[in-house]
């Protein structure tokens, strides 16, 4: 336990001296706040807090170029092989990287979500322990992935293009950048297999609906229990030594990490409740004006689907 | 032995058709710094890295402080201490918060403060790491080889790569822990080193011990090795000189004659006597005892750093 603490202790305290932390977990998060706040929403209060949900998954989901980096970074240059003997556990080694970089994301969030108030003026954030518990699961869970992608590569070139294939379709199919609603009929159903829609959706539903845990059960069960297994596979996948080789059944280790979402995915197509919701948010952004939904996309098992937490109305207070 | 701290048998290591260590056995005893001499690819890093738990062996028996690393490394990593070969730190940890970290791993410690002071780093005690000369940085992997006050050492290369200079700061280091009688085993390249710094040594190539036991004893092993070397002031025919009283061989070098020689005095007498009969004259002459290094072509027919 104490081996867990101070390795903590030192991976804060390196992230903040090292300049490349600084640009992919403040300064860019930061730039897509910007962007979406300014650009995509018009700097319109409401349309502010819906863009919160896609703004919030992105810092949460760029966890995994850190954590991947990191640790490859550390395997390449020999400084496991140091913690190898020393009576340090992968466990420590892993789980240390996992909280720090959740005790680094905090205020990141933080901060987005007081220029949020102040600069933006969006004054209700939803449900507070709603947006609590899928940001730790999400960071926890995109966390370990980015452990596990450094367990299935070898060079940090290698890392990286894995990063690349895995962040492009996270971010452009699941909502975070565009809106699930606003993409083809198709891509809507490939997004419904990936956890970045989830996040996505659970934080949006979270920030502009005020959905409380409960409501969001799908979002943070599947990401809970996410987060345990890509965590659980990349303590099985753990190498200290640069040289030692993957074995042959990492690949299908790490192909175990995809299968919660695929069977989600397929259930959920059956079902629709994901891509019903970000119709429904969608719709309401588009036409605040409009107190009631089409009832096309009306959705009444969900009481607060139908009750928008009055934000829709809130434009007409704008000057 | 009663009193070996760590003992091999039969240890073999394979990496995939490679046979990197074949029947390795050797003992160490308390308090005894103990060489694994050898050329790189000799399997020395190999089977130091199985005694720290770091690799797994294929067979053979292991002991070090009474346990296995393989069955108990938890346990056994309390007990020793290590400065690896190619390893790193980060690169923005300062010297003391490394001496910390590592420290804050163990039951036991020792003063991060007294290692920085005896290993010259107090000055350094804030710098980067990645500001650290080579021999800074190895010092400072020395230092946290002793952050647990371990009862085992194990310097894996330590002077590889360092200039002379910093490497005979590394030999002060390893001479003053082996006062306070630690047991260290190291493995070198370098026979300066081996036959400096070692009570005893186990010369290992190609994954075998061909050779164990103190300096002295494999020097004296190697019989009649001892050469004398003579420049004259006009040339000799080496032939010549072969037929002296107790040469048993000659051959010449750039003007050098190295003459092989039993016992050296005899063959300085009958040399003197042969060069003024010739009216030659002497211009330098050495007497080169065996060393290590001899020991290991008499075994291996090649040199040690091929």
């Amino acid at each position: 336990m104490t081996n867990f603490v101070s390795l903590t202790r030192m991976r804060i305290q390196l992230a903040l001296r090292n300049r490349m932390f600084i640009f992919f977990s403040v300064i860019m998060p930061m730039g897509f706040f910007f962007l979406y706040s300014g650009v995509f929403a018009q700097s319109v209060p409401y349309k502010v807090a819906y863009y919160l949900g896609p703004i919030l998954s992105l810092t949460v989901m760029g966890s995994f170029w850190g954590l991947s980096a990191a640790l490859v970074m550390f395997r390449e240059q020999g400084i496991l092989r140091r913690f190898h003997v020393t009576p340090v556990t992968p466990g420590d080694m892993l789980a240390s990287s996992i909280v720090a970089n959740y005790v680094l994301t905090l205020p990141t969030v933080a901060v987005e979500l007081f220029f949020a108030r102040t600069i933006f003026h969006v004054h209700n954030f939803g449900d507070w322990s709603s947006i609590i518990l899928l940001m730790t699961v999400g960071t926890i869970s995109f966390g370990s992935l980015g452990l596990v992608v450094a367990s299935v590569t070898n060079t940090m070139q290698e890392t990286q293009v894995i990063n690349q294939l895995l962040w492009l379709p996270l971010i452009f199919l699941s909502g975070a950048t565009f809106p699930l609603a606003f993409l083809p009929k198709t891509v809507q159903r490939v997004g419904l297999f990936l956890p970045a829609t989830y996040l996505v959706n659970g934080l949006q539903q979270a920030v502009f609906h005020d959905r409380h845990p409960w409501q969001l059960l799908v979002e943070s069960v599947s990401l809970g229990s996410w987060a345990v297994l890509t965590f659980f596979v990349s303590s099985q996948l753990f190498r200290w030594e640069p040289e030692s080789k993957i074995p042959r059944k990492a690949k299908l280790w790490a192909l175990a990490t995809a299968i919660p979402f695929f069977f989600l995915g397929i259930w959920e197509i059956r079902k629709d409740d994901i891509i019903r919701e970000a119709k429904v948010s969608f719709f309401e952004v588009e036409h605040p004006a409009m107190p009631q939904m089409p009832p096309s996309v009306a959705q009444p098992e969900k009481p607060s689907a139908s009750d928008p937490g009055g934000k829709p109305s809130q434009p007409a207070a704008k000057p | 032995m009663a009193n070996s701290i760590l003992q091999v048998e039969n240890l073999v290591k394979h990496y995939g058709n490679v046979q990197a260590v074949r029947g390795v056995s050797f003992h160490v005893d308390e308090g005894e710094v103990f060489g694994l001499l050898g050329p790189n690819g000799a399997g020395k890093t190999s089977t130091v890295e199985m005694l720290e738990g770091l690799r797994t062996r294929d067979s053979g028996r292991i002991s070090v402080c009474g346990l296995d690393p393989q069955e108990n490394p938890g346990r056994l990593k309390h007990e020793i201490g290590a400065a690896l070969q190619s390893t790193s730190l980060p690169d923005k940890i300062r010297v003391m918060e490394a001496l910390r970290l590592f420290s804050s791993f163990y039951k036991r410690h020792r003063d991060p403060e007294e290692l920085l002071k005896r290993f010259g780093l107090v000055e350094k005690r804030n710098t980067f790491y990645n500001q650290l000369s080579g021999g800074q940085k190895q010092r400072l992997a020395l230092a946290m080889a002793l952050v647990n006050d371990p009862q085992v050492l194990f310097f894996d290369e330590p002077t590889s790569g360092l200039d002379p200079q910093v490497r005979r700061e590394i030999y002060d280091i390893v001479e003053e822990l082996k006062r306070e009688k630690k047991t260290i085993v190291m493995t070198t390249h370098y026979i300066e080193e081996a036959e400096r710094l070692c009570d005893r040594v186990a010369i290992i190539d190609h994954g075998q011990v061909i050779a164990l036991g103190s300096p002295r004893e494999l020097k004296d092993r190697s019989g009649d090795k001892t050469r004398v070397q003579v420049r004259l002031t006009r040339p000799d025919s080496p032939d010549v000189l072969k037929n002296l009283e107790g040469v048993t061989e000659c051959r010449e070098l750039n003007g050098t004659y190295i003459l092989q020689a039993q016992r050296p005095p005899q063959v300085i007498v009958s040399l003197v006597k042969h060069l003024e009969i010739q009216g030659n004259e002497l211009l330098g002459l050495e007497i080169l005892t065996p060393s290590l290094e001899d020991v290991f072509i008499e075994l291996t027919g090649r040199r040690l750093r091929d």
